[in-house]
């Protein structure tokens, strides 16, 4: 679109800077109030320019574990969500292409009711189906570990349905040369709708990463070991403390770093996420 | 090589729709043969059914003496071309030719000969590390061609492959086709809806229509003694004109013996002249409707100035009461002028009243 406007861009750019200013002053607030003492901030005049504390915090938190009231270094929290985060990621998006693959290129009896209930799972996120899930795993013996951080999760009707859609718009006759070329349905998969999918695969992992990171309720509620912690309950942890001043330069150190991986994963891909969204060309 | 055998072949649909309804044919070792017909006729399905895309509900498919009904695609020794070229989209030009190779276990250096060989025939050398999507329209079929050569396959199939192409670059792969296909003797069966096409290309041509075969024969002889109207009408550009006629309609013109009962006349075009001599054949006496001229020839619509009738319209005929007259050249009478077409009598065709079936000359 091009437009000559009288008063050029400025006042989209001024909205456009009031909404940067608006999501990133809290972010850079957290930054801040990390790198000054404790006392600093305590007495509710904290600056909002950097302050010199800023090593020694991140040192505590991330490794040593936070000086006066005895916990867990955020490092090893951190470790926790990543697998987490990874596990959800890659189990959602293996399981839900093997069930697009199927309900799509396969003619089998109740394909559609198969289908219907994937669908359906849509209704029923971990928050609805939460205690009878907890006595599943609970049952299996899997609290307070990876597995049951990971498997009650991984189903994902969401990812399926985004799957179906495309193999939807791959054409009948890639598979019938396929079949021509003497490809099986695991080597048509893995030869040709594998490669095909990858941007879309990439697209998924972002979203799902991000999500997987920052589950709350269901790490809350099974693990209850402390190295089993991941790092948003830790947030919360830290900040709730009795009988004692909260840390806050070690809450927002560990707030910051929270940030952090689901900000690399974003960057590093943004290229394939964008890609993956609105790629139609086959 | 081989020979392609088709009996008694039927399909029906799941809901009782049946698409083919017992097709009988051979096509012999190294010939070319072209199945066309109007969409809808079942063409695409019966060649389909030949590379076991599709199941056969009965009847028999015999390739190269082996009765093929059971055998998976990859097994019936068939290479296929399919209309939007089916190429791997991240594959390179190189690798969309290898992989049915790759995937028969074939040694790597004997794949690469054949690639290259293939490419150098489709003249694709310089652009074997491409993808399809870097390729033009021809290239594409050009490489979906060299994936079925390299297979050396005991039949080509092609699913109206020049379709998507434009007109121009349609004719030029048409002859390359033609060509390839000579050189190789590798047998051939190719599906199409342009008649033009299938008169060109075919050794064979099998005219279809609703499920069923209408005619099968060398092209010529077809467009020459067509043996129904659909096959008539459907088989040469623009199309025949056929007429209803009564046992005593012409007498004056032919000497009184041309037609015996009631029945549908036919003329093609390029046999009727502008003349008003008395002919031993038919006189049309046209008002000129409308013109044509597309240089080399020009094309007259007239509609009869009496005797009008309408009968059973088939896809692609003209409409009831018009005739068209294809003349030479540019020179053409004015549009409301009134001429006299002619034709001589051993350029009629003649057909029972409905159609089915050519009762002479």
């Amino acid at each position: 679109m091009v437009e000559h406007r009288r008063f050029g861009n400025w006042l989209p750019h001024l909205i456009l800077l009031t909404g940067v200013v608006i999501v990133a002053f809290p972010v850079y607030l957290a930054v801040i109030a990390s790198t000054h003492d404790n006392a600093v901030i305590a007495n509710g005049q904290m600056p909002l320019y950097p302050g010199t504390h800023g090593l020694e915090t991140y040192w505590n938190t991330i490794v040593a574990g936070a000086g006066k009231t005895t916990r867990q270094p955020v490092g090893g929290m951190m470790l926790n969500s990543l697998i987490m985060a990874l596990g959800i990621a890659a189990g959602k998006i293996a399981i839900s292409i093997i069930s697009a693959y199927a309900i799509v290129f396969f003619a089998f009896p109740f394909r559609m009711t198969a289908f219907w209930t994937i669908f359906i799972t849509l209704m029923l996120p971990v928050e609805v189906r939460i205690f009878p899930t907890y006595k599943i795993t609970s049952d299996l013996h899997m609290l307070d570990s990876y597995a049951g951080l990971i498997l009650p999760l991984i189903a994902s009707a969401t990812a399926t349905l985004l799957f179906r859609q495309f193999f939807m718009t791959i054409p009948k006759e890639l598979v019938e040369a396929s079949k021509i070329d003497g490809a099986g349905p695991i080597r048509f998969f893995f030869d040709t709708l594998l490669p095909l999918s990858v941007t879309n695969i990439a697209a998924l992992f972002v979203i799902l990463f991000i999500y997987g990171w920052n589950q709350y309720l269901w790490p809350l509620l099974i693990t209850t070991r402390d190295d089993m912690q991941t790092i948003v309950i830790g947030i919360k942890k830290i900040i709730d403390v009795h009988d004692a001043l909260t840390e806050w330069q070690v809450a927002m150190a560990t707030a910051v770093l929270a940030m952090l991986p689901p900000v690399v994963v974003v960057v590093l891909m943004q290229r394939l996420f964008v890609k993956g969204l609105i790629e139609t060309e086959k | 090589m081989a020979s392609v055998t088709l009996r008694n072949v039927q399909k029906t649909y799941p809901g009782g729709f049946l698409a083919i309804k017992g097709i009988d044919f051979a096509v012999g070792d190294g010939q070319f043969c072209v199945l066309v017909g109007p969409s809808g006729c079942g063409k695409s399905t019966l060649l389909r059914m030949v590379a076991g895309l599709e199941t056969i509900t009965d009847g028999e498919i015999d390739i190269g003496g082996r009765i093929v009904n059971q055998i998976e695609p990859a097994e019936r020794d068939i290479a296929m071309v399919f209309q939007n070229y089916a190429l791997y989209p991240h594959m390179t030009v190189y690798d969309n030719m290898a992989y049915g190779l790759r995937n028969r276990r074939m040694a790597e250096p004997e794949i690469k000969t054949r690639v290259e060989e293939a490419a150098r025939i489709l003249e694709l050398g310089a652009m074997l590390t491409r993808k399809p999507g870097q390729l033009s329209g021809g290239q594409r079929q050009r490489v979906a061609m060299g994936r079925a050569i390299v297979r050396q396959p005991k039949v080509f199939l092609f699913d109206e492959p020049l379709s998507n192409l434009d007109a121009k670059l349609r004719i030029a792969m048409r002859v390359e086709i033609r060509k390839l296909q000579r050189r190789l003797k590798t047998t051939s069966i190719y599906v199409t809806h342009d008649q033009l096409e299938a008169m060109t290309l075919a050794d064979i041509l099998v005219v279809m229509n609703g499920g069923q075969v209408e005619q099968i024969g060398n092209p010529l002889d077809i467009y020459q003694k067509p043996a129904t109207t659909f096959v008539a009408s459907f088989i040469g550009a623009p199309p025949m004109n056929l007429l209803p006629i009564k046992p005593d309609e012409f007498k004056s013109q032919s000497g009184g013996d041309l037609a015996v009962e009631a029945g549908i006349l036919g003329v093609r075009p390029e046999d009727l002249v502008v003349s008003s001599e008395a002919t031993s054949g038919i006189a049309f006496d046209l008002t000129v409707e409308a013109i044509e001229r597309v240089g080399a020839e020009t094309y007259i619509y007239g509609t009869r100035q009496r005797g009008a009738q309408s009968i059973a319209a088939n896809p692609g005929e003209t409409p009831p009461g018009e005739v068209i007259v294809r003349i030479p050249g540019a020179v053409a009478p004015d549009i409301g002028e009134k001429i006299r077409a002619v034709a001589p009598r051993e350029k009629l065709h003649l057909f029972s009243a409905d159609g089915r079936q050519r009762i002479g000359p």
